[in-house]
């Protein structure tokens, strides 16, 4: 027994187990189950742009209004929600902050946009000395005209609730500040006695009461004319909190379920038949080395797969057709090193040294190739929106894991093999490919 | 094989498609989908009879919408592209076709098509460059080497140059062929197909270098063995050496890539297209027109000499 069989008997034992890890693990009750994107299973993804230009911390902000999303994301009830935050356009120099939301499996865009778009800014603010002047003299004035600012808004809010007024019956909602904005209501309350204390909802004025006494118990009410559902809705966006950024809605996308599906099948089939095909060519053209490059091939598709599952990467149909892509390529690297071993079995030399020779001069040419594949999957990656990241990760991993597989398993198995007698067999074997071009080239 | 002795005739047939590609580029112009222009695209499912895609457009012309297209894909779908919808706008028109299975729904504004496009072209031009540095500090020691009887050199840069000229013409001819099909069959110019043109530059600089790098191991073997050869016959070997390689990676290559194409999803099919047109024109290029050039550009210095 040699070296070589026996790290071969260990890399077939070692791919059997992560073989078995990748089909098992992939049933619903998986540890690491393959992540699908929203375009293989259908769902929502609402893309928006955060304003953060009045912000200092932006990463803080950023993630609190993450927070602030995954909490009013949470009411759909959907599997696996997803908020990412994502700053783009650092090398353009004019950044932007992006709030992506995907909702796998969820169909109804429009209600998904409400519910996350909508920003309850709710404040209280003074009526400004003339403001009856200025009302008088422009009917159109705007908020900012006729109200000032007293700090106190929906920040302090620590619960908001549906009550109904003992004497008419209406709904009203009832507020309850926390520490600080309780102290802020009785001092605004105390000071400013018999003045307007508006209670402004989203930039519009929902109740304008008058301030009869102060309020020291951090608790005020909303009296607007409200029907039983809209307050219960008020209630409910105040209590799932204000975004602390502004948001703006860029884009979104729906896809329905049958559609990713569809996808998805396809996807897994033109990998399969993509494959087939692949080890067919290889083993008809190389003989045993293209049986060799056919295991290579399945380790590499299992040890991605594998890898796939525990980052884990988001699977796109771009995805999908990324790794398929680097299947193609994976074989390149052994297609290299075959023919280079064939040039040096012309020259006479044995079957193991023209092999040793064969991988050591294909090594530049496979190294600096793909190092260029990964330049350009590392642009892709910083380009991307979801989909392009997919095909750029799966592509970038592709590329690395097969200089792996195609080096080093493949190189160990035809070792392992052609150690010992050189039969006529093993010669025919291994004299592989129709030198088609050898009356030209010589 | 005598690929190098008529490059000039290889270089005059790219140069035709190149011509033809810049043409149909500048004639046609762009068909660019939501992604680069911002709008709304909707593909509507219907179960059981399929409206005529008259009546489809008429229903949708009473929205007053603007401009929109209307194209049935499968047995069951249609395909409305219109200007960036609201909410409403976008549940109106579902509505008015009747209340069919929304397959999707994608909206893109026009500020992120803008950013998007601009960032497209900068990851292009961007990969093209960090692809060069690279070739030129991967093959740097290669003007070490004594090329031709006159003693001369190649320098390394004269690879990089090489390589961007046939990177060019990889991208130009697929993005002309694109260009004709989105005027004449409705294909769109989208980020997936940006990132199929990055893909082929990926391939195409992945294939000149396996030639380049067998010139450059040529040399080297030259220089040990004290043999003086002219630079023409030292390329026109290197290629007739990675010939079969070449020919076989683009095989493997369009084996899966023609099964993504004939049976992976629609999504992928226009890109599985772009990418097949780039592996044929990037192994060609690899071969027909970034070795020969090298002995081009040789040949450029030892006659301003």
């Amino acid at each position: 027994m040699n070296k070589h069989i026996w790290i071969s008997f260990v890399l077939i034992v070692a791919f059997s187990l992560l073989g078995f890890f990748v089909v098992r693990g992939d049933g619903m009750g998986g540890r690491f189950p393959f992540r699908l994107g929203l375009d293989l299973v259908g769902g929502t993804e609402l893309i928006y742009r955060a304003d953060t230009t009045n912000v200092e911390n932006i990463p803080d902000a950023m993630e609190s209004l993450k927070e602030v999303i995954e909490r009013r994301v949470n009411i759909f009830g959907v599997s696996e929600p997803l908020v990412q935050i994502e700053r783009a356009g650092l090398l353009t120099g004019n950044p932007t902050d992006r709030l992506i939301v995907e909702l796998p499996g969820y169909k109804d865009a429009e209600e998904a946009k409400m519910a996350l778009g909508k920003t309850p800014v709710l404040e209280f603010r003074l009526a400004r000395e003339n403001a009856q002047e200025i009302l008088k003299t422009n009917p159109n004035a705007v908020i900012d005209e006729i109200f000032e600012s007293t700090g106190l808004t929906g920040r302090y809010l620590v619960k908001a609730r549906v009550e109904f007024d003992s004497t008419t019956g209406a709904p009203i909602v009832g507020l309850e500040f926390d520490k600080e904005g309780g102290e802020l209501f009785a001092k605004i309350t105390r000071e400013h006695k018999s003045k307007v204390l508006a209670i402004i909802l989203d930039g519009s004025v929902i109740s304008a009461p008058v301030i009869v006494d102060e309020i020291s118990d951090g608790k005020a009410q909303i009296t607007g004319s409200f029907t039983p559902v809209e307050a219960r809705e008020l209630v409910r966006n105040l209590n799932y909190g204000a975004l602390p950024v502004p948001i703006s809605h860029l884009a979104s996308k729906t896809i329905g379920a049958t559609l990713g599906e569809q996808a998805l099948q396809d996807g897994v089939r033109a990998g399969i038949i993509g494959f087939a095909l692949l080890s067919l060519f290889m083993v008809l053209w190389y003989r045993l080395p293209g049986v060799v490059a056919s295991v290579a091939l399945i380790s590499y598709a299992i040890l991605s797969l594998a890898i796939f599952k525990l980052i884990p990467v988001t699977l796109t149909a771009a995805g999908l057709a990324g790794f398929i892509l680097s299947v193609g390529m994976a074989v390149d690297a052994n297609v290299l090193i075959f023919e280079r071993t064939k040039e040096e079995l012309k020259r006479g030399k044995n079957i193991y040294d023209a092999l040793h020779e064969g991988f050591a001069r294909a090594w530049l040419s496979i190294r600096d190739s793909n190092i260029s594949s990964i330049i350009t999957a590392f642009i892709l990656f910083w380009l991307g929106t979801s989909a392009v990241k997919g095909f750029a990760l799966t592509l970038g991993i592709g590329v690395l894991v097969s200089m792996f597989t195609a080096i080093t398993v493949s190189r160990t198995f035809l070792l392992a093999i052609t150690m010992g007698e050189v039969t006529p067999l093993k010669k025919f074997l291994f004299s592989n490919g129709i030198d088609i071009f050898k009356s030209k080239t010589e | 094989m005598k690929i190098v002795q008529y490059r000039k005739i290889f270089f005059s047939f790219s140069a035709i498609l190149i011509v033809l590609s810049l043409f149909s580029i500048f004639t046609y112009g762009f068909n660019l989908g939501i992604d680069f222009k911002g709008g709304t695209i909707t593909e509507v499912s219907f179960d059981t009879l399929r409206p005529t895609k008259e009546s489809v457009e008429e229903e949708i012309s009473l929205l007053n919408l603007g401009g929109f297209s209307v194209r049935p894909s499968g047995e069951k779908n249609y395909i409305i592209r219109t200007r960036e919808l609201s909410l409403e706008e976008g549940q109106n028109l579902v509505r008015v076709l009747g209340n069919p299975v929304v397959e999707r729904q994608n909206t893109v504004g026009p500020i992120a098509g803008v950013e998007l496009r601009d960032k497209a072209f900068k990851a292009v031009m961007l990969t093209i460059l960090m692809i060069v540095l690279f070739i030129t500090f991967a093959f740097r020691k290669v003007s070490k080497s004594v090329v031709a009887k006159d003693g001369k050199r190649v320098s390394s840069w004269k690879y990089g140059l090489a390589t961007i000229v046939a990177l060019l013409h990889d991208i130009l001819i697929p993005v002309g062929v694109f260009v004709f099909l989105g005027r004449f069959y409705g294909l769109e110019i989208d980020l997936l197909f940006v990132s199929g043109l990055l893909a082929i530059l990926g391939y195409s600089v992945h294939d000149t270098i396996v030639v380049f790098d067998r010139v450059r191991e040529n040399l080297r073997l030259n220089d040990e063995a004290k043999k003086v050869e002219e630079f023409e016959t030292t390329v026109g070997k290197s290629i007739a050496q990675t010939f079969v390689r070449s020919i076989n990676t683009s095989l493997t290559l369009l084996i899966t890539l023609t099964a993504l194409y004939f049976v992976g999803s629609g999504a992928t099919k226009d890109f599985a297209l772009l990418l097949i047109l780039g592996v044929i024109v990037g192994t060609y290029s690899s071969i027909f027109v970034a070795s020969p050039l090298l002995v081009t550009f040789y040949k450029f210095r030892k006659a301003s000499k």
